[in-house]
């Protein structure tokens, strides 16, 4: 720590109350980290912060790699669903009046497509990196809640298996992804289907917003000593923006989805035009969640793609401020685009100008980002290897999906392709080429760190050619067939319209896209068993994940670093600062002050616990019984509150005290 | 990676109270979610009721007698909710456990009142979109009054056993306050939304 940090009076703890003990009972020291050896050290560490053996303890585990390890699995499984929903639907649009999907699944195909793909893959998955990568970039031991987190993850998992299980028993929602009433209400959509949707949506972002709240507080409070809010990692600043985005936006679709169950089950009339309630409000709300969403999705990615630059450039990120400051535009703006979902309905003129000229301005504060990472890459030495291509992927795709962005804030234009094949080509651009791509390049640069060993290097361009030769050749004539009218949601199409061969092309495309995943998924088994041993740093990056071993052990860190640099690894070449006093044989961890990071307390963190498991099964009943009767939120709160008080009743671990 | 020690963390005290501690972020973190939610149903709600002329679509008027009650003793029930966390700040463990039992009482109390609310509103939540309203916004206040008692009740009990000797508990009990101040001030613009917007109407 520089002797500057060491006299900032700014953001000072305050006095520490050593006087004021009160009535606490007397406090039972434990043997502490300083001055003892390595070998001891890790002896101590790893008994302290284990995952108990068995499978209990399994279901117990509150480490934040292991839960993040279930995630980026889980996440990646349902990914493989939503894109066989999708080779699917490709087979049957193959060619004009095919025969193999009838309206009535397909209906279902591309709403399970979407459900899975925004609700199951790309929010957790995000997420599930960030559970992963921001406590150990923050240089702490576990995520802040630990047992909120494994909450979280048993939600998410009973959620998806909730739609999938439906979609298997041909109840799925058959609404599209966003559901819209009146076609979801009780008029149009009898039956379960409608309810399967509501209340998966309301059950999964109970997940996202546990997450979220998490890592806020890891990033504010638990961020090793000395890294003051200009030397947090870009990554972790995009991720802590994502999270409070994630705060104020998923409530909008839990209150929607709320809203329509009620309409559906007990008879509200909240969207009911008849009745006093409107159709539009539905599409409000939805869309005060479903654009923020967008970015929820987007904003971790330029996170990463923040981290691959500077790690394959070879210097630190250029306009660090801008980009950080960027970030925090991005995010306050995401929530002032909304409207520009709904300019087919009709709204004021003036309205729609409003969300026109802020639906154009949010490409400022993007902008900045794309031109700051080409000129660290043109200021660097950029050495060219699968995570760097991609980010040129990214860039690429991005940029043209960003256009047709551009195109469609426009209201006259978006009139006329409104649910066209022109929005499904924009909005793939933007999700695969601003998520999906950088994700990929994510996962080639942090795999060695998740598992200790290297992905492929020659299958991993193989992988990006295929993938980018695949996608566009899928997505970019969408553009194309939308143009000349081809509407979206339809299981086929006349063959005199002449759509035929284009369609067909698309749908090879299609295939090879998801054959480049087939490969992915081979280089990720083949790495993780066969892969070359990668050591703790194998591409020399700065920051603190690298600090530790491949894959890292439970506690992250023997001691915890001191950070004096934005990129601590590269200013400390020789040897790492770290802090020293924290007791061994309890999970201690450092808590710290939110702007300046000097640190506060010594706080114990949760110990496993079956209890986030019973919680969510209790939390899950009560969800799917609820869609047969509203009196299962009466039934299922004795169990929720018995596992709730299980969950928070001490246990008589050190940790439990103080 | 080699290390060298540069900073000794050892004296640091191992609690904190307010927004030295973890649990206090993430308690705001919960009630800016939540408090995202009651105000997008707020939302919603204003949103009919400026769609429609005559909002309350002919329904009568509610009585707001049983609201105002609860609303005076929400908050009445602020002082001793900050007299409380004065006492949690000093580790006192006699007046903190005096204080959750009063707390808990004075949680309860609303929750008795709030039964006779909902008859009160005069009319039923599948009547019209305006009775669906005010249902939903009652609701969501009252499953928030409902977790936060059965909250304080748990946490009074755990005051009663050795496990409250702990800084943490104290600690929690602050947290306890902070979240029960979230319950009142929420239920000031839900009130004047229920009773007295309809009256405007």
């Amino acid at each position: 720590m520089s002797s500057a940090d060491l006299t900032s009076e700014r953001d000072l703890p305050p006095e520490r109350e050593t006087s004021v003990r009160g009535d606490i009972a007397p406090a039972r020291d434990g043997p502490r980290d300083t001055g003892m050896d390595d070998a001891s050290l890790h002896r101590w560490l790893a008994r302290t912060w284990r995952t108990p053996p068995g499978i209990i303890g399994a279901l117990s585990s509150v480490d934040h790699k292991v839960i993040a390890r279930r995630y980026l699995i889980t996440a990646f499984l349902f990914l493989c669903l939503g894109g066989l929903n999708a080779v699917a639907m490709r087979i049957q649009l193959s060619g004009p009046q095919r025969g193999l999907i009838g309206p009535d699944l397909y209906n279902q195909l591309f709403t399970m497509h979407g459900v899975t793909m925004m609700f199951l893959f790309a929010v957790p998955i995000v997420q599930a990196t960030g559970i992963y990568l921001v406590p150990l970039m923050v240089g702490t031991r576990n995520i802040a809640f630990p047992r909120l987190n494994a909450f979280g993850y048993w939600v998410y998992v009973s959620g998806g298996l909730f739609a999938w299980v439906s979609f298997a028993l041909a109840m799925a929602p058959d609404v599209g992804w966003f559901a819209y009433v009146p076609l979801s209400g009780p008029e149009f959509s009898p039956g379960k289907r409608a309810d399967v949707w509501a209340q998966m949506i309301t059950y999964t972002e109970v997940s996202s917003l546990a997450v979220a709240v998490a890592t806020i507080v890891t990033v504010l409070k638990q961020r090793a000593p000395g890294m003051s809010l200009d030397k947090i990692p870009l990554y972790v600043w995009a991720l802590l923006v994502t999270s409070f985005v994630v705060v104020f936006a998923m409530p909008a679709v839990m209150i929607t989805s709320t809203f329509l169950i009620l309409d559906r089950l007990v008879g509200t009339h909240i969207f009911n035009p008849a009745e006093g309630g409107d159709a539009l409000l539905f599409q409000h709300l939805f869309w005060f969640f479903g654009h923020p969403e967008v970015y929820i999705i987007f904003l971790p990615a330029t996170g990463m793609v923040s981290s691959i630059i500077p790690a394959f450039a070879r210097r630190p990120a250029f306009g660090h401020l801008g980009l950080v400051l960027s970030l925090i535009a991005v995010g306050f703006l995401s929530f002032g685009l909304w409207v520009h979902h709904m300019f087919a309905t009709g709204l004021p003129k003036l309205g729609a100008s409003f969300f026109t000229a802020s639906s154009m301005l949010i490409a400022i504060p993007n902008g900045v980002q794309i031109f700051c990472w080409l000129a660290t890459l043109w200021d660097g030495r950029p050495v060219i290897r699968t995570p760097l291509l991609f980010v040129f992927g990214f860039f690429f795709t991005f940029v043209i999906g960003g256009l047709t962005g551009v195109m469609l804030a426009s209201v006259p234009l978006d009139l006329q392709v409104h649910d066209t094949y022109f929005v499904v080509a924009h909005f793939h651009y933007v999700l695969i080429g601003g998520s999906v791509f950088p994700l990929l390049g994510a996962a080639y640069f942090w795999f060695p760190k998740i598992t200790g060993r290297m992905m492929s290097e020659r299958l991993g361009r193989w992988h990006f050619w295929l993938a980018m030769i695949g996608f566009n050749a899928a997505f970019f004539p969408m553009h194309i067939v939308g143009l000349w009218g081809m509407p979206r949601r339809v299981y086929t199409y006349p063959a005199e319209l002449d759509w035929g061969n284009i369609n067909l092309f698309i749908s090879a495309g299609a295939v090879l896209f998801f054959l480049s995943f087939v490969l992915f998924a081979f280089n990720l088994v083949h790495g993780a068993l066969r892969g070359t041993p990668a050591g703790d740093n194998p591409w020399d990056a700065g920051t603190l994940e690298w600090a530790t071993s491949s894959p890292p052990p439970s506690y992250n860190f023997t001691r915890i670093p001191v950070v004096t640099n934005v990129e601590p690894l590269w200013a400390e070449r020789g040897a790492l600062p770290v802090a020293s006093g924290l007791r061994v044989d309890a999970r201690e961890l450092i808590i710290s002050t939110v702007a300046e990071a000097h640190p506060d307390i010594r706080e114990k963190s949760a110990t496993p616990s079956i209890w986030p498991l019973l919680a969510a099964i209790a939390v899950g009943a009560t969800f799917l019984y609820s869609i047969f009767t509203p009196w299962a939120i009466i039934w299922g709160a004795a169990p929720i509150a018995v596992t709730l008080v299980g969950w928070f009743w001490p246990k008589g671990d050190p940790e439990d005290e103080e | 990676m080699n290390q060298r020690p540069v900073l000794d963390i050892s004296d640091l005290p191992t609690f904190g109270h307010g927004p030295r501690s973890p649990t206090w972020w993430g308690t705001l973190g919960f009630m800016a979610l939540e408090g995202t939610g009651f105000a997008l149903a707020a939302g919603a709600y204003l949103y009919l009721a400026t769609l429609w002329p005559n909002w309350r679509l002919s329904a009568p008027v509610p009585n707001h007698w049983p609201g105002t009650i609860v609303t005076l003793l929400l908050i009445v029930s602020l002082v001793p909710n900050h007299i409380l966390n004065g006492y949690a700040k000093r580790c006192a463990m006699g007046p903190v456990r005096i204080g959750m039992v009063v707390m808990s009482l004075l949680g309860l109390a609303p929750l008795v009142v709030r039964w006779f609310e909902f008859p009160a509103l005069n009319i039923y939540w599948d009547t019209n979109a305006y009775g669906s309203m005010i249902w939903v916004l009652l609701g969501l206040h009252t499953t928030h009054l409902i977790t936060d008692v059965g909250d304080t009740i748990v946490l009074t009990v755990l005051m009663f056993t050795h496990h409250g000797y702990s800084g943490r508990r104290f600690g929690d009990v602050g947290d306890n306050v902070f979240y029960w101040d979230f319950v009142v001030l929420t239920w000031i613009p839900i009130y004047l939304l229920i009773y007295w917007l309809p009256r405007l109407g």
